[in-house]
């Protein structure tokens, strides 16, 4: 008898995504590492490869001896910090709302919530600048950040509902009734319970905005490209593919380094949330 | 002057009236149970005490002053859930310090307090575990401590032992009224438990449909139930219709149909013909062999029907003469016990004139 979960039944299900992963992820990244390592093409790309001697870590060196790699890089973790925060903020009672209304109501909301992405992206950027134009915010850092929230908003308040809706209303009784004020019986009870959805959302709204390019391409300025703009001039415009290489590379450690502190942070502050999240 | 009162209190859902002009004062350092099926009110009653919810009509008066208005967070007395609530982003000490950071004590006094309030519970050693950590009993506990923490006036207690297993359950019952007996607290308990009511509780107020049928102690409950309703639901019991045949000062006989003359007392005045039902608990029917005993009174035969060896008890159900079946609960260990009724075997049933009450139709 086979139950599900005994070996031959578990390969059969996982197989097929991890072959799909290992070919169409590791592979690739596999490439871009290979990539940042090699010498740029005489007309762009990359320069033929011949042998061992041919790779270096020139890119990487270019990188740090430049401070303006560096600044972008800041700037970029700016913007995707200060965006995640305002989508914290913005999604917080909206996620709350939703996740306390009448079953019926909920579902209509959510569809509300997503329904934006039945439109084209670019098409709504565009429509963004029409709307930023005439209030003089075009092309300045704040247009980047009001593009970029626009743009993640739904991905902070779907994981935020999906745990607030989860919470147990016998919670906030139980603290109100031991004496908790409303304000109390958020900042000790809600809050810290909803840290998990905090979190997931973040994620899915801070490494995004990093390699974002089409926002700050349409909506910022000439000083404001983050590192999502510079690898793709690196590919499409100075066809320096090393160096774009070298820059996903470097973006891609960063990001994962921060993912690192963060679940380990969680994991000493989270204690006990996992129960409704 | 009673701690908790509450007047004429109604409370409509809709078309519903899930509590109908209540009225009941519970004393200070009372064990108070509201005992009911479900849907009869008793829920709703505590949760207009807690301040979740507000009569309709009526007052709920703490210490003589009505609660009317003033917000949960406000009043002085704490709820035990039934899913018991504990915040599970916190420890077992942190949960229980709750009530005491929310009043604003100070620091040291928290410690001291949430120390002493784990040992009450025995649950000192557990003080940095987490809800999720905890067995059924455990969890209990910490909403016990949760609650009794900030000596509250009243602790309300929702149907608390629940959700434990029948064995826990027994244990939690005397673990209960010793912890009640300790803090002095007033507990007022909801359950649809009749046994736990009655194990457990001062009083009892026996609910019905948004109605209080009968506040009494748990004996008189159980031995004077005020109606069919009550007899019925606090324990197991024969209920024989019957009319009033006479009826003196002190005794009464009662026309059974088809079986004959009941020999009963009652201090009420009652007329003869009124029609009624005759209470009478099992463990006070005595069955004997068919032969014995022919000269007394309230001496009905009949056929075993059915019986259950319980261990301790053995349950008969004997049929009389009139198609009535009767229970009997005889205790094995009954001194001069000669043998079993088996079923098909003619018996005897026999009670004192004062072991049943006639209730009124």
């Amino acid at each position: 008898m086979n139950a599900p979960g005994t070996r031959p039944t578990r390969w059969l299900v996982t197989a097929p995504p991890t072959l799909f992963l290992l070919v169409f992820f590791l592979l690739p990244a596999l490439i871009v590492v290979l990539a940042s390592l090699r010498q740029p093409g005489e007309f762009g790309g990359l320069a033929p490869l011949t042998g061992l001697a041919d790779l270096g870590a020139e890119a990487y060196r270019f990188l740090l001896d430049d401070i303006v790699y560096a600044e972008i890089f800041a700037r970029s973790f700016v913007v995707a910090g200060l965006t995640t925060l305002i989508c914290i903020v913005l999604a917080y009672p909206l996620a709350w709302l939703i996740a306390r209304s009448p079953q019926k109501r909920r579902d209509l909301l959510v569809l509300l919530v997503i329904l934006p992405f039945a439109s084209n992206f670019l098409v709504r950027i565009y429509a963004w600048i029409m709307l930023l134009g005439p209030a003089n915010l075009l092309y300045t850092p704040a247009a980047v950040i009001v593009g970029m929230v626009y743009v993640h908003l739904p991905f902070m308040i779907l994981p935020l509902y999906t745990n607030l809706e989860k919470h147990d209303p016998a919670l906030l009784e139980a603290a109100q009734d031991l004496g908790a004020s409303a304000w109390t019986r958020f900042w000790r009870v809600t809050f810290p319970l909803s840290l998990p959805g905090i979190f997931s959302g973040s994620a899915l709204v801070f490494i995004p905005v990093l390699g974002m390019f089409a926002v700050p391409e349409l909506l910022g300025g000439t000083g404001d490209i983050l590192i999502g703009n510079l690898i793709k001039e690196q590919f499409l415009d100075n066809r320096d593919w090393p160096l774009g290489s070298a820059l996903s590379i470097l973006l891609t450690v960063l990001v994962l380094l921060l993912a690192g502190i963060t679940a380990w942070a969680a994991r000493r502050g989270l204690h006990g949330t996992e129960a409704v999240s | 002057m009673a701690l908790l009162e509450i007047r004429n209190v109604t409370r409509r859902f809709g078309a519903l009236e899930a509590v109908k002009d209540v009225t009941l004062a519970i004393e200070a350092g009372e064990f108070f149970t509201l005992l009911g099926p479900s849907g009869c009110g008793k829920t709703t009653i505590l949760r207009m005490i807690a301040g979740f919810d507000e009569p309709d009509a009526g007052d709920i008066l703490l210490d003589g002053r009505p609660l009317t208005g003033i917000p949960p967070e406000q009043r002085p007395l704490h709820t035990v859930f039934q899913s018991y609530a504990l915040f599970p982003h916190m420890t077992v000490a942190g949960n229980v310090a709750f009530p005491l950071e929310t009043a604003g004590k100070p620091r040291d006094e928290i410690r001291r307090r949430v120390g002493e309030a784990l040992a009450l519970v025995y649950l000192t050693d557990k003080a940095e575990s987490f809800p999720h950590e905890l067995s059924g009993g455990q969890k209990q506990r910490v909403a016990l401590a949760r609650g009794l923490v900030n000596k509250p006036r009243l602790l309300l207690l929702d149907e608390p032992l629940g959700a434990l297993d029948a064995k826990l359950r027994v244990e939690m019952q005397s673990e209960l009224i010793q912890l009640q007996r300790d803090v002095g607290i007033t507990f007022v308990f909801v359950t649809h438990a009749q046994q736990e009511a009655l194990a457990l509780s001062h009083r009892i107020a026996v609910m019905k449909d948004g109605r209080v049928e009968q506040c009494d102690e748990p004996d008189t409950l159980y031995t004077q139930p005020a109606n069919r309703f009550v007899a019925d639901f606090i324990g197991k019991i024969n209920l024989i219709e019957v009319a009033v045949a006479a009826a003196s000062k002190v005794l009464l006989t009662l026309d059974a149909p088809g079986l004959g003359q009941i020999a009963a007392t009652d201090l009420r005045p009652l007329k003869a013909g009124e029609r009624g039902a005759f209470a009478l608990r099992p463990e006070l029917v005595r069955v004997f062999g068919h032969k014995e005993s022919a000269d007394l009174k309230n001496r009905f035969e009949g056929r075993v029907r059915e019986l259950l060896y319980l261990g301790d008890v053995t349950h008969y159900k004997i049929e009389l003469a009139n198609g009535f079946v009767i229970e009997a609960l005889m205790p094995n260990a009954a001194p001069g016990r000669a043998k079993f009724h088996e079923v098909g075997d003619p018996v005897a049933v026999c009670w004192r004139h004062d072991a049943g009450v006639f209730l009124r139709a």
